[in-house]
């Protein structure tokens, strides 16, 4: 009953897609449901069939096989009434850098029939929360990279679309452009908004998503919740530990409940079994050496180590 | 509503090329500056009456301004990943096409309405109206058409397309009867004539213009349509089939 009430709820629904290039299986058989929103994180090594995915979801690629229905409509039967209730942010800021942003913004309303009076005011609230109202007149070309991006994501939300598509929406933006680019992502998901976020940054996706699919190789290796996938891989936990001065080298390998050791800048990250037992042979190292704790954390799976798990697993 | 949506899309993407690609100073300028050149190039120095090369010109001119910007419209919006973006609005690949084609048939009717008036400034033709603007309008389609459909193989960088594009148009120019009239040409260059649009668009010009003709009056505005229809066919194919490629 449950899982019924969960597939009533999917607004992007895939089955077995399948698509081949040549002599190359890019996506197969693929299939998910995204729920109403919710914020879908795709995630996949570079090559893995993120791309092609996505271009079947927005149309623009056409599947060998299996079907994409977007709110009840097939995308491949309907796809001017799909593409209404969808926005589209690509993963290079791909607007007309001749025209300024208000332009861009006009030009991408007037595509869905929204009317010049309409657009305007929706558009110039978007410049203004995305930071560059300032610069609305100017041309696009003589702004950054960072610039262009939130121009492109004003361009995807003017059409207050019910599906939001994101490929690496933050990728080689600094700190505070990605900062604000995961904060309207999270207001568009509260006004109803689903999102279908592709990304490497593994981080963004374990801080924004609510569910992440992760493909290998054109199949998906796993979907759940970021904690679950974390939960299922939980083999092993490690200890982040700092001491006031270096250890001696390769003694902390010998401690006892030591699996691996790793230095990560002035920190070691220690895997273990038995992140409790490690700490107390650690606390003896520690007294024996005459050094003491700066820093000591014990760290669960992180989703990047799952991710790593499941996409070398495919090799 | 897909009939009103197509139409809506058909006209921003003409008007996105216009303002974006057409309504540039260098590009009117060479709009404005192309028929002088080919003037220059093909009139002078040789025994030629201007009254009656002045059509041959201006469907010279018609045809190469019509053309021109065509094939490097999809390849530039692919280099800059606008091709993507325009793709992910509620738009078709056919919108799209006849979006280039509008923009690029409006950018030559604009051209050569100027040139025909300098025409006719200087020579007193008995210009026949009837058969000038369909033909105007009906040429300039079917030349920016070809120019379209001269956008299709799957490369990414414009200058590729633009030798393609030269390869393709000016044998065009030099066996359409422009510089020696079909009824002097030999049987084999008469027979290479009729593969090229420009033939029937210089035979309506000089029946429009001086009352000469060689071939029917429908013959002629017959083959621009099925030209037309042939080149928007095989535009909307390629594209289709390449439209992801170079992306």
């Amino acid at each position: 009953m449950q899982e019924q009430n969960a597939i009533s709820m999917s607004i992007v629904k895939v089955n077995n897609l399948k698509k081949t290039f040549q002599e190359t299986r890019a996506v197969d058989n693929v299939s998910f449901s995204v729920k109403k929103e919710e914020i879908f994180g795709f995630l996949g090594p570079n090559g893995a069939g993120k791309t092609t995915t996505l271009r079947m979801l927005t149309g623009l690629l056409k599947p060998d096989r299996g079907t994409v229905h977007i709110n009840g409509w097939n995308i491949d039967k309907d796809p001017l009434k799909v593409k209404m209730k969808l926005g589209v942010i690509p993963e290079v800021s791909n607007i007309y850098k001749d025209l300024t942003p208000l332009q861009n913004i006009l030009l991408a309303g007037r595509f869905y029939g929204i009317k010049r009076s309409t657009i305007t005011g929706k558009a110039e609230q978007l410049l203004q929360r995305l930071g560059i109202y300032e610069q609305k007149d100017q041309p696009v070309s003589e702004f950054s990279k960072g610039m262009r991006q939130k121009v492109s994501i004003a361009c995807a939300l003017i059409n207050n679309a019910e599906v939001l598509f994101l490929d690496e929406p933050t990728a080689g933006l600094d700190v505070h452009s990605r900062k604000l680019i995961r904060e309207v992502i999270l207001e568009m998901k509260k006004t109803g908004v689903t999102i279908f976020l592709t990304t490497h940054d593994i981080e963004e996706a374990n801080q924004l998503c609510e569910q992440i699919a992760i493909i290998n190789r054109g199949r998906i290796a796993a979907i759940d919740t970021p904690e679950n996938l974390k939960r299922i891989f939980k083999e092993s936990c490690a200890v982040e530990v700092s001491f006031d001065r270096m250890p001696p080298p390769d003694s902390l390998s010998q401690i006892e409940e030591t699996k691996h050791v790793e230095k990560r800048g002035d920190k070691f990250r220690i895997t273990t079994a038995s992140p409790d037992r490690l700490i107390k042979h650690l606390a003896s190292f520690a007294e024996k050496e005459n050094i003491a704790f700066t820093h000591l954390a014990v760290l669960g799976t992180s989703l990047e180590e799952v991710f790593l798990t499941l996409t070398e697993e495919g090799k | 509503m897909s009939y009103t949506i197509l139409a809506r899309s058909t006209f921003l993407v003409t008007e996105k090329n216009i303002r974006i690609y057409y309504n540039k100073p260098p590009v009117i300028i060479f709009g404005l500056l192309f028929p002088f050149f080919l003037f220059l190039s093909f009139f002078m120095g040789r025994e030629l009456d201007l009254f009656f090369f002045f059509p041959g010109l201006l469907a010279m001119s018609l045809f190469f301004t019509s053309s021109s910007v065509g094939p490097l419209i999809t390849p530039w919006e692919k280099q800059a990943g606008t091709y993507e973006r325009l793709l992910s609005y509620p738009v078709t690949i056919n919108t799209i096409i006849m979006g280039d084609i509008l923009a690029g048939m409006m950018f030559g009717i604009c051209i050569n309405i100027l040139v025909t008036l300098v025409g006719l400034i200087y020579f007193t033709y008995p210009l026949q109206l009837l058969i000038f603007i369909p033909a105007l309008f009906l040429g300039s389609f079917c030349f920016s058409t070809l120019g379209v459909l001269l956008a299709s193989p799957a490369v990414r960088s414009p200058s590729q397309v633009m030798m393609f594009s030269s390869l393709i148009r000016f044998p065009l120019i030099f066996i359409s009867g422009i510089f020696i009239p079909l009824n002097e040409l030999g049987e084999v260059a008469r027979a290479l004539s009729y593969i090229s649009p420009v033939t029937y668009f210089v035979d309506l010009l000089n029946y429009s213009l001086t009352g000469q003709h060689h071939l029917p009056l429908l013959m002629n505005f017959c083959a621009l349509l099925a030209f037309s229809a042939l080149f928007l066919s095989l535009a909307n194919s390629f594209h289709r089939k390449n439209h992801l490629k170079g992306l």
